[in-house]
């Protein structure tokens, strides 16, 4: 994507961490991100990686004993620019719910089982000034259907614990499209549910992307989720993203070994299935030990001993590959801080 | 089972850290026990309460039973130390004046500043027998002239010292507690096992029962049970009439906390693969759920322990539980029963501090268990 | 729904037949029976009762029949004639005539501090849980704590003493002695509202202690539930977003335990009533069991247990109005 559209959120050297007992978890330590207006963004790791506390931060829904430590996150209001992180309460609540949206991982416990379907999707809309309770019913049925789901003005009656995940996963879509969101972010939308359900979700949020053109930053750990719906892909690994790039980039030719080794990890379709897949080497290390230099290092193939352990390498712009010149997104690793530095040295 | 803290805290299900779990359960739960500040100290109280227990006629400055009609209803004398340092340090307590009231004829002491009597430790005094079995007369810190007497907590209507019945008391009240909840475990243990374990038609009996004896206001049904108690019964056998009525209740409770674990760990994944693995019933109850849940249990026996301590009090309080002469709180606080009397001697009412003090630190205790009885959480 | 109700009615009908059962199997095992008591006791006041009045009263209790066959007289009597029998410590008046006004007073007192508890521990609990180990935590807990383990009736002299000593009050009872024999009126109404407040106080003590404890952890297991936190995402203000969800939600198991509450409320109220000297249940029952008068204390039994039974009822159907689970559970079957 050459000509970046301009960009709804806008996040910088975020940190976020948990205080707990046995000492601090860095789940997120300096993610750098955006995305633009009408884009999809996957942002893709392993469990643990601080994908969702990540996605969390964005709208200020860290619980204790978490908190932001620092960074800035800015949403591109009409006319202004909110920053989450530091944005008093009254501030943070009219971009929530209204700029930003965000649908849950698990639908189920997403939901009050003490309210009807059409209380908590009605709320947001009265909330937000956008209905009067009395019209607050019909516009929730009118969502109801929008997101597919059958007899709606039934269904606005009903409460969570007597409909299936997947409907439930569709409410929480029309609940979070209620105000009409410039940013929808989907954490794991699809996890909790069994196949032929994930692909009618991702199929309607797809839909909905395109009718409505808001943003949408999508949260999976599925590499084949992301390609099916994202315009670009950001990789991340303990906390830190360590490549972004267009789709057909990040999965076709990726830089970052880390990206590299997670893709040998899963089938390729029409690959003949005779190659053997290899899982990333190594184990996630445990959240008080983070590794110096770059965090990938001990799982790294392409390990510089000397200089990965100690160096943390920063963000550069990614090369595409052979044949075509020039960058497309960033990337962090030491091997292309090298290759910067040797072009830098040459020129000079 | 060892991602839950980490899951809870950071809130999503799979992207959790996970922490490194090498610590034994029973470590980690003293880990976490240890970082409350009350329970430890309650646990310190609690210790100490039993320690007096175990050495209740050495501590006590006297017989909790010697009568002394010379002085009824007197006041508590203050130990005080003589800065004179005529001869090295001393310590004293100042003699009663008595005088008769005029119009009631009633025996009326002061604390006379005028008189001193000398206070030691390892006084001799009142001859026991340790434990029923060896007999000495010192006590660790009493008057040091045996004819005159010390009453650091003042004395009851018939003489008898205040301080010395406390310290006995808290044989009879801290072990009906005990005995009371070594039964209710038992009962406990064995129904919200059945219960638990089995579910279906045993468990929807045992709940209805349960949910029986709850719907019974309890000091009324203690005090029915109580009537029915002969009262020829010795002390002893009074005594565990009452602990077993108090377990009638006290049972409940505990049943349905085992229930509930019972249920809980049934779903979890370890029990489910001890059974893939072909652990027979006895094995799995035994080996993998029983140790699992026995922190939980600890914790809530602990808890039930002030319960039957209060229990035996209020009973023992309103004359229905133990009597005269066995020696107990609730039976020190039957002489407070009457406001007057409590007017004219506030004393009397010390052994509801000791009460208050040890049920307080138990349950110090047993909350700090429960809170670091889920190591896990 | 009405399946349930029938259902539910039906259960409370054999934990009834249950409690009373089990009442009369408590009356009937102090040794002697009741008649044998009766006559010691008038032998003792020097009097003789005649053989054909003690066969009369033999009958009328069927004593020397089986234990069934004087339980079947005794519930009989009481279900269809409203006859509880006799209290011989008060010169043989009915059981029914002396409880009636004491009972109510038992369960206004009960009611009351119930309505106290809740007043003062809900918002004590819900402030405990959200802003946990704060200061104000750390003091509602602690209050907690002393809450529980002070004997009631401790408080209760401790607070009498001071009241005497201090501030010349009249200890106990529910009327001062100007109004004790005077006509229901304004005055009178004060006057027993004066001496009921601090044994409601001192009952309601150990409840709230409890409830606090009860709603703090209840609201605790709900506040980071994931239901929570994407109401936050919706922008909703923390106070509304608290008492919509987590609090609400976190309102059904203390509504499934209010049952329960009763019967703790109704023996503190004993024992209160009984150091306080207040006209309710306690004194009478504990009387009628010093005396052996188990006709007296059985009807006490009975009734108290009767009335807890149906307060759980009611606490039930109010879990049910409230939580739409529970109904919903209900009505599928």
């Amino acid at each position: 994507m050459s000509t970046r559209a301009a960009p709804i959120l806008e996040i910088e050297d975020l940190h976020t961490c948990f205080e707990l007992d046995d000492g601090t978890v860095r789940a997120v330590s300096g993610v750098d991100l955006t995305i633009g207006r009408g884009e999809v963004l996957a942002v893709v790791g392993e469990s643990g990686c601080g994908k969702s506390v990540m996605a969390r931060s964005v709208l200020r829904l860290i619980d204790k004993p978490g908190r932001i430590t620092g960074g800035s996150i800015r949403v591109h209001d009409a006319d202004r620019v909110v920053d989450m992180v530091t944005a008093p309460g009254p501030e943070l609540r009219s971009v929530r719910g209204r700029k930003v949206a965000m649908v849950f991982q698990e639908p189920i416990a997403s939901m009050s089982p003490m309210h009807t379907l059409g209380n908590q999707i009605g709320e947001s809309l009265v909330l937000h000034g956008r209905a009067t309770k009395a019209e607050a019913r019909t516009r929730v049925v009118d969502l109801l259907r929008r997101v597919g789901i059958a007899a709606p003005e039934r269904r606005a009656d009903e409460y969570p614990f007597q409909m299936s995940g997947g409907m439930l996963q569709r409410a929480m879509i029309a609940m979070a499209l209620s105000c009409g969101p410039d940013l929808l972010i989907a954490d794991e939308p699809t996890t909790a549910l069994d196949v032929t359900t994930q692909a009618q979700i991702l199929d309607l949020l797809r839909e909905l992307q395109r009718d409505t053109g808001m943003a949408v930053m999508l949260i999976t750990h599925d590499l084949g989720v992301a390609a099916q719906m994202a315009d670009r892909i950001a990789v991340m690994y303990l906390g830190s993203v360590v490549e972004t790039g267009t789709t057909d980039t990040v999965l076709r030719s990726p830089r970052h070994p880390y990206t590299r080794a997670l893709l040998r990890s899963v089938p390729k379709l029409g690959s003949g299935g005779r190659e053997r897949l290899r899982p990333v080497r190594g184990m996630v290390p445990g959240p008080y030990a983070r590794p110096p230099g770059c965090p990938f290092h001990p799982r790294c193939e392409e390990f510089m001993a000397g200089r990965c352990d100690s160096t943390v390498p920063g963000r550069v712009p990614a090369p595409l590959p052979a044949p075509a010149a020039g960058t497309d997104g960033t990337v962090s690793c030491l091997r292309y801080e090298d290759v910067r530095d040797d072009e830098g040295k040459a020129a000079s | 089972m060892v991602t839950t803290t980490v899951e809870r805290t950071v809130d999503e299900a799979d992207d959790a850290p996970v922490v490194g779990g090498q610590a034994s359960p029973w470590r980690l739960v003293w880990r976490r026990f240890r970082k409350h500040r009350l329970a430890l100290a309650g646990a310190v109280v609690v210790l100490f309460a039993y320690f007096v227990v175990a050495f209740a006629e050495i501590l006590a400055p006297g017989s909790p039973s010697a009568v002394d009609e010379k002085h009824t209803y007197a006041p508590p004398q203050i130990v005080k130390v003589d800065l004179s340092w005529d001869d090295g340090l001393r310590l004293y307590a100042n003699g009663y004046t008595t005088k008769r009231d005029p119009e009631t004829f009633e025996q009326i002491h002061t604390v006379d500043p005028g008189k001193r009597i000398p206070v030691t430790f390892f006084a001799k005094g009142d001859a026991y027998k340790m434990w029923g079995v060896i007999p000495w007369d010192r006590h660790l810190f009493a008057s040091a002239d045996p004819d005159q007497k010390v009453y650091f907590l003042g004395t009851d209507r018939a003489g008898r010292d205040v301080f010395s019945r406390i310290i006995h008391g808290a044989r009879v009240s801290l072990s009906i507690g005990l005995v009371g909840v070594a039964v209710s475990f038992v009962l406990g243990l064995l129904f919200g096992g059945i219960s638990g374990y089995f579910g279906g038609t045993p468990d929807l009996a045992i709940q209805r029962v349960i949910e029986f004896l709850m719907s019974i206001p309890t000091l009324p049904l203690w005090l029915s049970l109580s009537a029915a108690v002969p009262d020829q019964w010795g002390p002893l056998a009074r005594y565990f009439a009452i602990t077993t009525i108090l377990s009638v209740i006290g049972w409940t409770g505990l049943a349905r906390v085992v229930r509930g674990r019972f249920f809980s760990l049934r779903e979890e994944d370890f029990v489910t693969a001890a059974r893939l693995d072909g652990c027979g019933r006895g094995r799995i109850i035994f080996r993998h759920m029983v140790p699992s849940m026995s922190s939980h249990v600890i914790a809530s026996l602990t808890m039930a322990v002030p319960g039957m301590i209060l229990g035996e009090t209020a009973m023992s309080f309103l004359g229905l539980g133990l009597q005269s002469p066995a020696v107990s709180w609730g039976v020190l606080l039957q002489e407070a029963q009457n406001i007057r009397t409590v007017e004219t001697a506030p004393w009397l009412l010390i052994p509801g501090v000791a009460v208050f003090v040890t049920v307080l630190a138990m349950n110090f205790v047993g909350d700090g268990l429960r809170d670091s009885a889920d190591p896990y959480k | 729904m009405l399946a349930f109700l029938v259902r539910r009615l039906g259960w409370m009908a054999v934990t009834l037949w249950a409690v009373s059962l089990a009442t009369f199997f408590i009356i009937s095992l102090p040794p002697g029976d009741y008649v044998s008591t009766l006559q010691a006791n008038a032998e003792e006041r020097g009097e003789i009762m005649g053989p054909a009045e003690v066969a009369a009263l033999r009958d009328r209790y069927g004593l020397g029949q089986s234990f069934f066959a004087q339980y079947w007289k005794w519930i009989t009597n009481i279900v269809f004639h409203g006859d509880f029998g006799q209290a011989f410590a008060w010169n043989m008046r009915p059981v029914s005539d002396l409880i009636w006004d004491r009972v109510g007073l038992s369960f206004f007192l009960s009611v009351a501090t119930m309505l106290l508890i809740w007043a003062i521990a809900w918002p004590i609990g819900i402030y405990s849980a959200v802003r946990q180990y704060s200061p104000g935590d750390y003091a509602a807990t602690f209050f907690g704590f002393i809450g529980m383990a002070v004997p009631e009736f401790m408080l209760a002299l401790v607070l009498m003493w001071v009241g005497m000593r201090w501030f010349g009050q009249s200890p106990g009872g529910l009327f001062s002695p100007e109004y004790q024999d005077a006509a229901w009126n304004l005055g009178k109404v004060l006057d027993a509202a004066s001496h009921l407040w601090l044994p409601i106080l001192i009952i309601a003590v150990s409840g709230t202690a409890g409830a606090i404890r009860i709603i703090r952890a209840n609201l605790l297991d709900e506040l980071y539930k994931p239901y929570v936190v994407a109401a936050r995402a919706k922008g909703l203000p923390e106070w509304k977003l608290l008492l919509k969800y987590p609090v609400r939600t976190s309102m059904s198991p203390f509504f499934s335990t209010v049952g329960w509450l009763l019967p703790g409320l109704i023996s503190g109220e004993t024992i209160i009533s009984i150091v306080m000297n207040l006209p309710t249940t306690g004194p009478l029952m504990l009387g009628g069991v010093l005396n052996q008068d188990m006709y007296l204390v059985g009807s006490f039994i009975l009734i108290l247990s009767t009335l807890t039974v149906i307060g759980t009822l009611i606490s039930d159907l109010a879990l049910a109005w409230w939580d739409p689970r529970i109904r919903h559970s209900y009505e599928g079957g």
